[in-house]
């Protein structure tokens, strides 16, 4: 009762609308599959009538069998998502059932439906599901792949991986063969090989499951990259073993010759993968490198050589998964470098966006397959190999991290294992691999319905109880924090203390290799995948550039200052007080900073002009702009000395920004793609609001109508003004209002606000 | 301490053992190696360290080197660097980077994570007044960044300028327009790097074997 008790009023009409949408949702597919015969039928008689008579020109017709096919499809997802809108807006249910538990039940009511109807419920198709449902979520993983602590853990992550993985599969195939020698259970037909077979399709733990499970709970990084990574890097060897068992079983022998061939297999299908996605990684990055004319497309450069590595790596019968998650890594630091912010976004957001329907509609379709399925059981192997499943996973993590815990420095505690263990949840993968097996396969109906049997289990039980077992243990969860420009210089600074103290003792560990790794990352690697200069900025400044960055944008969007700082501290604080001198020597140099930001921005400005594949006209860019530069840096020389006072209140030089005014979006465009190199930092302004508020500032708000957040930016004449002939007057009327100043603006500028 | 042989010395590693949580083992490798860059001498100069080819291309070697000679990690309440250490100091400053025990309670963890961020402090605070002031932070930017090309001081001071102003904001709050923020204090310090779990970051890995001969 009290789930459906709402804040607002509105909110119970909402949900019926929400369950009235859903049913017509659920109707239209189940209807649209009947009158596959009808409209066929009355095509076939329309033919036959022409010749006889005459009909009167249909001016409404319904012909269904022309778009079936993507009629359906769209169909699924709408119903799928409407799923998911209608789970977040049910509050309580959300917050206590996982959303996959949830997928899975209403699939199991489509289909219940779909079958009462007497309709065939469709199942969930091994090549659908292979080529098209997984690789979004492989992607969005492997490309937001947190890479530090995955490096720092990934001897940790493959032994799980290959080792747990392996354990897993001949623990369990070997105890159900011992089983299934026991008469009374009557399956004595089960050979080993089939058992085996069966057990490395059951033994892998699901990426799938494992996100969408694990990025509810919010646990610490630490436990989360082992579980996932190990979900991840699992596949070859799943692979591996099950094009081995299946291989075998047919035949029915193997031979010693066969275990080795196994062993170099598992090495070429996991190297080989990578090495593909690294390829195409590698091919991603260097097209990025050209793209700065066509900034439209640059995402879909992103998903096509992706999807392409997991496609090559699948038509090899390599790990198709490390082929992404390689491809992912490798080609993330170079593109970002490259591509403009509102690509990145975009990339970001299509990520998310695929790989979340597709999660949804895999539980969906895994929920309908059960009903559809066809199925054979048997209560004790299916409950035996539940029991296995679980305390194989048990033993060998423990196992595992007993001989884990020697070699690493940060050891595993208890309930990082328990964690590990409790987190190894079956999905949908295990599922379309059984579903694979040919159908001269005698049990396989049994197996499936093991199969889908494990993965309710450990999907319901297992996905349902982790959140309050992770409460009760208190186990350590993730720090929710905003990027902070200090623990980023302390990592880098970290860093480079850990790789001097083990040069000092003498040994080359982790952080001499990871050290060597970057000095040839940046000498030879980004020379060539990087655009324009960018590749010599190190790490903490593209940080921090983004930063201010997203700060800016966040500032300009939301026409509200940001709340990063929300204190009234501001430079005068931390300044510490100089002498007058030093202000003059100030403005100098800022002086100097400015005019070499128009320089450079001014050559920018050129290599960088738009085609007309974007949104305006470039013709007029270069004429205009030199005339227009010119005017503007006399201007900005004026500025500089009025300037002087409200630096105070700024943290960096402020370079230029675009101009914010409202029609003017065009030029926000072009800001967006420019890639800023070190010299010209677009600053933000962490806006303190100044308290001894100067009759500059306020007039300045005034010049920039609709815009008084962004407080007297120094409206850079960058490339921006040369496109935009407007912003140009515009410009140019702020620079006449502003260098207006009376004399009290110069006694003003002695104060000694500025120093540094 | 006396001479220095090639075996363990039982008593004298014992003593170094408990002051400073290493293995005997690890206390053993120690010593070779700080005989080896010693020359053979009891004792350590800056330059000796100074001429180690991986420190070269480090951008904060003059900080680590330092703080290897900097009494106030010596545990003992001095002040002030010296010119020399012995094995003994030099086995404490590398305790700094030994990893927390998987038994350990979480104030016996606290207290290491007080111990590192501690020897990061004094790495900052180079004149040794207390605080880290905005010109030693300044400093510690541009080093930072004096490997990765001429970027000029410009950006580093806004970085620093900016990191200043975030460590401010969290620490003090609220200021008036004409208080002034003196410097980072230890306090103020562990309040804004309490996120980064240095007692899990801040740690090498200490050889149990000899593989020094594997290496120069």
């Amino acid at each position: 009762m009290p789930a459906f008790s709402c804040a607002f009023p509105g909110c119970r009409r909402d949900l019926l609308v929400i369950v009235l949408v859903v049913f017509v949702g659920i109707g239209l597919p189940i209807e649209a599959s009947a009158p596959a015969y009808q409209s066929h039928g009355t095509e076939g008689s329309h033919l036959t009538n022409i010749t006889n008579t005459k009909k009167a020109f249909p001016v409404l017709a319904v012909n269904y069998e022309h778009v079936r096919k993507p009629f359906e499809i769209a169909l699924w997802i709408l119903l799928a998502l409407l799923m998911k809108l209608g789970f977040h807006l049910i509050p309580r249910l959300s917050a206590v059932v996982p959303e996959s538990c949830l997928l899975i039940v209403v699939g199991l009511l489509v289909g219940g439906l779909i079958k009462v109807i007497g309709e065939e419920p469709p199942v969930l198709d091994s090549q659908l599901f292979f080529l098209c449902l997984l690789p979004p979520i492989i992607l969005d993983a492997g490309y937001f792949l947190p890479i530090r602590p995955f490096t720092e853990n990934v001897g940790t992550i493959l032994v799980f991986a290959v080792i747990g993985t392996l354990w897993n599969a001949f623990f369990m195939g070997g105890l159900l063969y011992a089983l299934c020698q026991i008469e009374s259970v009557g399956l004595s037909g089960v050979d080993l090989l089939a058992c085996l077979l069966f057990g490395s399709i059951v033994s892998a733990v699901d990426p799938v499951a494992v996100l969408a499970v694990f990025e509810e709970i919010h646990i610490n990084e630490l436990v989360h990259i082992l579980v996932f990574g190990e979900s991840l890097l699992n596949d070859a060897v799943t692979v591996v073993l099950y094009n081995l068992f299946e291989e075998f079983s047919k035949v029915g022998t193997v031979t010693v010759l066969d275990v080795f061939l196994g062993v170099v297999c598992f090495f070429v299908v996991s190297l080989g993968g990578v090495l593909v996605g690294a390829i195409y990684g590698f091919l991603a990055a260097f097209t990025s490198r050209f793209t700065s004319h066509t900034r439209v497309i640059e995402p879909l450069f992103v998903f096509l050589y992706s999807y392409m590595a997991y496609l090559s790596s699948e038509m090899f019968h390599l790990s198709g998964i490390m082929a992404l998650i390689a491809c992912g890594v490798v080609m993330r630091p170079y593109v970002e470098a490259n591509i403009s912010h509102k690509s990145y976004t975009t990339i970001k957001y299509f990520l998310k966006m695929w790989s979340s329907v597709s999660e949804t509609l895999i539980f969906i379709f895994l929920g309908v397959s059960t009903v559809a399925g066809p199925h054979a059981w048997n209560w004790t192997f299916v409950i035996t190999t539940v029991i296995l499943c679980l305390v194989s996973r048990v033993l060998g993590v423990i196992g595992l991290t007993f001989i884990i815990n020697k070699f690493r420095i940060v050891k595993l505690t208890k309930k990082d294992q328990f964690i590990v263990a409790y987190g190894g949840l079956r999905g949908a993968i295990a599922f379309s691999l059984g579903y694979l097996l040919s159908n001269s396969h005698q049990m396989r109906n049994l197996f499936l319905t093991a199969i889908i049997t494990v993965i309710f289990f450990t999907v319901f039980v297992q996905g349902m109880t982790i959140r309050p077992l992770v409460e009760l243990l208190a186990v350590k969860k993730k720090k929710e924090s905003k990027p902070s420009i200090n623990e980023e210089i302390h990592t880098e600074f970290l860093d480079h203390l850990l790789t001097g103290v083990e040069g000092v003792c003498g040994h080359y560990g982790h952080y001499h290799w990871k050290e060597k790794l970057n000095r040839f990352n940046k000498t030879y690697v980004k020379r060539w995948l990087i655009a324009g200069e960018n590749f010599k900025e190190p790490e903490l400044i593209a940080f921090y550039r983004k930063m201010e960055l997203k700060q800016a944008i966040m500032m300009v969007e939301s026409g509200q200052l940001p709340s990063v700082l929300p204190s009234t501290i501001s430079m005068q604080n931390i300044q510490p007080r100089a002498i007058p001198r030093v202000s003059k020597k100030r403005e100098e140099e800022i002086r100097r900073i400015l005019r070499a930001n128009l320089q450079n921005n001014k050559q920018k400005m050129r290599s960088r002009s738009y085609s007309r594949h974007t949104l305006f006209d470039a013709d007029e860019e270069d004429d205009v702009s030199e005339v227009r530069l010119r005017k503007t840096k006399m201007e900005m020389e004026r500025r500089v000395s009025v300037m002087e006072r409200r630096m105070s209140h700024y943290l960096t030089v402020p370079a230029n920004r675009e101009s914010p005014r409202p029609g003017v979006r065009r030029v926000r465009f072009e800001s967006d793609n420019q890639v800023f190199s070190a010299d010209s930092f677009p600053t933000v302004h962490f806006e303190q609001p100044s308290p001894p508020s100067t009759p500059d500032a306020v007039s300045l708000e005034e010049e920039v109508p609709k815009r008084p957040s962004l407080k007297a930016d120094i409206e850079g004449p960058r490339g921006n003004a040369s496109d935009n002939h407007q912003g140009e007057l515009d410009y140019q009327r702020l620079a006449r209002c502003l260098s207006d100043p009376g004399p009290n603006k110069d006694k003003e500028d002695d104060d000694p606000f500025m120093s540094c | 301490m006396g001479a220095l042989q090639s075996l363990p010395d039982e008593p004298e590693y014992r003593d170094l053992s408990e002051k400073t949580g290493f293995s005997f083992e690890q206390i053993g490798i120690l010593h070779k190696r700080f005989k080896q860059l010693s020359h053979n001498e009891d004792t350590l100069r800056r330059d000796d360290l100074n001429t180690i080819p991986d420190l070269s291309c480090n951008p904060i070697r003059t900080q680590i080197i330092e703080a290897f000679f900097d009494k106030r990690n010596f545990h003992q309440n001095g002040e002030g660097t010296v010119q020399e250490i012995s094995f003994e100091e030099f086995l404490v400053v590398m305790s700094h980077f030994r990893p927390p025990a998987l038994d350990m309670t979480e104030e016996q963890r606290e207290i290491i994570r007080r111990e590192k961020l501690r020897f990061l402090f004094n790495m900052h605070d180079t004149d040794n007044d207390g605080t880290i002031t905005l010109e030693e932070y300044r400093h510690v930017v541009e080093e930072l960044l004096s490997r990765s090309g001429a970027l000029g001081k410009e950006t580093a001071k806004g970085i620093a300028d900016a990191a200043m102003l975030e460590v401010a904001s969290i620490s003090m709050g609220h200021m008036e327009p004409d208080e002034f923020y003196e410097g980072i204090t230890f306090e103020h310090f562990l309040k804004i790097l309490k996120d980064i779990e240095i007692e899990t970051r801040m740690n090498i890995r200490f050889l149990n074997m000899d593989t020094t001969n594997l290496c120069k």
